[in-house]
């Protein structure tokens, strides 16, 4: 098993960091979402993520995990998943919000202390995608929460994700 | 000619592999004991227009029977087969129609909140007995994953009893079929399950080609199996390694979570999406497979194949993960016949049932494959018959690879519009999906129908985890990982 832990240690697989979505990162600052200087020192560049399944397919899930792997390292950017929305500094959204979620999300949400951000990842989450016309979701994320982020994609890959989740650091320095 | 009970209810054998024939209530409620006597495996059951529909197998027969609900009434076969009961609860609360003498008589689908719902309380079933308490866990848990409730009780460290609430996903994806054209509708059982988006799909075109009397060009036959391997390829790599971490054994996940990104990235490179959604279409595949995409897919094979055996030799010699998955939620033989639970789950218990061998689909009867099937039915039991798949699945990507290059591209064909009906059972990495559509005279979708693998593989991790300490569920639900959206539908 030693053998097993050099090969990795000598092979790094951990890929650059993409740019911080520049767009992303001059809207939020247009918002007027970046935080007093007293908070930005206590965040610092760390963040701290509750992702939540509002009733998503599962694909944002699956690319959201692969955040994780050895290729995009995402702790390496001060970003690290948390369990607990007490814990969390950032809700991630995925799914067109069924209505049998909308509660469990506003609960988590309510959970999670200030400053918080609200970040919709994938197209459900955004506008709802193929979902739009169901009777039983109540549809895109910011129909119920105050979103501060998009990210587009069915599902968004990795990129896309790590680059809209920098661009909220970059958006406070 | 031919012998069984299906055939005979059926009539004569008939050519389509899911021939539908009416029947009355008298022989709907004769379905009850002979499910529950196992001479038939329930593949699914589900309504539409004012009846019930059953997806019936026995042996190498299948069938559909249905039975007009008269007075939106039909007999309940839960009542006689438990594996139907969740089904029965989902079609009372997606139609209306009332399952006589169901014995669970709680929503499953719906939590009271669709428009005019009246919210109310979810009633767990009571569970007595000294020094028990409860432990209630989601629906949003703590991981990256999907939401549902678990309600444990129990006893110190041991579960006494695990009961589910699902349904939170539910966005109504069968309704929003009705009406649309066929390319739309397969967009949305591509989103039925993300995971299994490329399993969906195929079942999905299968049906709707048996509907309009075509068949895939050959070339897209060889894509779709292509594609559908490299997704258990993917999945399997990817659960392994997270089922290690559940077991805290963390440089395992590590190495299994790089070569699941491998696949993704040879299949983006192939297809051209990491999930390779909305790849297949009816009539065929979206696109060919682009011009470096078969070096890219050779290139993983041999990266897996170097690689893979040495992570295999680790899970298996060391003793502190296997402390962990020897003996750890077991499902017993006789819960996975009774079940007909498809998948890793039924084959590590001995239900020796693969719907590529047995249905033969889009191909698969050409190439050559093991079905790998085990008897202990623990963690460690699943782990491995996922390990042997991976062996299958390189084996079948190989064999899909040799057959391309002698046949030319071809878009895929259009549907005749005209009036019919088709199924398919298609093994996703999870287990079997079943699909049955209706497509009316203008070619549209008219009513569709899918079962994720999950519904009869839930209950079973309920009976599983019993006698099992609290601190083993992560792994348990992890070796199981039923689908929450393909189950909620």
């Amino acid at each position: 098993m030693s053998k097993l832990l050099w090969h990795g240690l000598l092979a790094p697989l951990t890929e650059p960091a993409p740019a911080a979505d520049e767009e992303a990162t001059a809207t939020l600052r247009a918002l007027g979402r970046e935080l007093g200087t007293a908070t930005r020192r206590r965040l610092g560049r760390s963040l701290a993520i509750r992702e939540l399944d509002a009733g998503s397919c599962n694909g944002c899930e699956l690319e959201i995990n692969a955040l994780g792997n050895a290729f995009y390292d995402l702790e390496r950017f001060g970003l690290r998943f948390v369990a607990s929305p007490r814990h969390a500094d950032v809700l991630l959204v995925t799914g067109p919000v069924t209505l049998n979620m909308r509660e469990a999300m506003e609960r988590t949400w309510l959970a999670m202390p200030a400053p918080k951000f609200v970040v919709a990842a994938g197209d459900c989450a955004i506008g709802c995608g193929l979902f739009a016309a169901s009777p039983v979701c109540v549809g895109a994320v910011d129909k119920v929460l105050p979103v501060d982020l998009r990210i587009a994609g069915c599902p968004p890959d990795p990129t896309a994700l790590l680059r809209g989740l920098l661009s909220l650091i970059a958006a406070n320095q | 000619m031919t012998e069984g009970v299906l055939p005979a209810l059926i009539g004569t054998a008939q050519p389509a592999r899911w021939p539908r024939v009416e029947v009355d209530a008298a022989t709907w409620e004769e379905l009850g004991d002979l499910l529950a006597a196992g001479t038939l495996d329930l593949v699914s059951l589900w309504a539409e227009d004012g009846a019930v529909h059953a997806a019936l197998r026995e042996g190498a027969a299948a069938a559909i029977l249905s039975v007009v609900a008269t007075g939106g009434r039909f007999p309940s076969l839960g009542r006689d087969h438990a594996p139907a009961l969740r089904l029965e609860r989902a079609i009372q609360d997606l139609t209306g129609l009332v399952a006589e003498g169901i014995p669970d008589l709680r929503p499953w689908l719906d939590h009271g909140r669709w428009a005019g719902g009246t919210g109310g309380v979810y009633e767990f079933l009571p569970v007595e007995g000294e020094g028990l308490h409860q432990i209630p866990v989601g629906p949003v848990h703590a991981g990256i994953i999907e939401p549902g409730h678990f309600r444990f009780t129990a006893h110190g460290e041991t579960v006494v009893r695990l009961e589910q609430r699902l349904g939170y996903t539910h966005k109504g994806t069968a309704g929003l079929m009705r009406g649309a054209a066929p390319l739309h509708a397969a967009r949305l059982a591509g989103r039925v399950s993300g995971d299994a988006t490329v399993a969906y799909a195929f079942a999905f075109a299968l049906a709707a080609e048996q509907a309009a009397g075509i068949e895939a060009p050959a070339r897209a036959q060889w894509l779709r199996i292509l594609m559908a391997e490299l997704e258990r390829l993917a999945n399997h790599l990817g659960d392994i390694g997270a089922i290690c971490n559940d077991a805290a054994f963390a440089v395992l996940f590590a190495h299994f979570g790089a070569l699941r990104e491998r696949v993704l990235r040879a299949s983006k490179a192939a297809f051209g999406h990491r999930l390779m959604m909305d790849a297949i279409v009816p009539g065929g595949v979206a696109h060919d497979i682009a011009p470096d995409g078969v070096a890219a897919v050779e290139a993983l094979l041999a990266t897996l194949h170097r690689q893979l055996p040495r992570l295999v030799k680790t899970y298996d010699e060391t003793n502190s993960l296997q402390d962990r998955t020897v003996g750890t939620g077991v499902v017993r033989a006789a819960w996975a016949r009774r079940f007909a639970a498809g998948g890793y789950i039924g084959r590590a218990a001995g239900r020796d049932f693969d719907a590529r061998r047995w249905g033969a689909y889009g191909g698969y009867d050409a190439l050559t494959f093991d079905v790998p099937v085990l008897e202990a039915g623990d963690v460690n039991a699943r782990v491995w018959v996922r390990i042997r798949e991976l062996e299958q699945s390189m084996a079948l990507i190989a064999q899909a690879l040799q057959r391309l290059p002698a046949l030319p591209w071809q878009s895929p064909l259009p549907l005749p519009a005209r009036e019919g009906e088709g199924a398919a059972l298609v093994e996703s990495f999870r287990g079997d999906v079943f699909l049955w559509l209706r497509l009316g005279a203008d070619g549209h979708v008219v009513a569709c129908h899918f079962r994720d693998p999950s519904w009869f593989q839930w209950p079973l991790l309920e009976a599983a985890i019993e006698n099992n300490i609290v601190a083993d569920f992560p792994l348990c639900n992890k070796s199981f990982n039923c689908a929450y959206s393909g189950h909620d539908g």
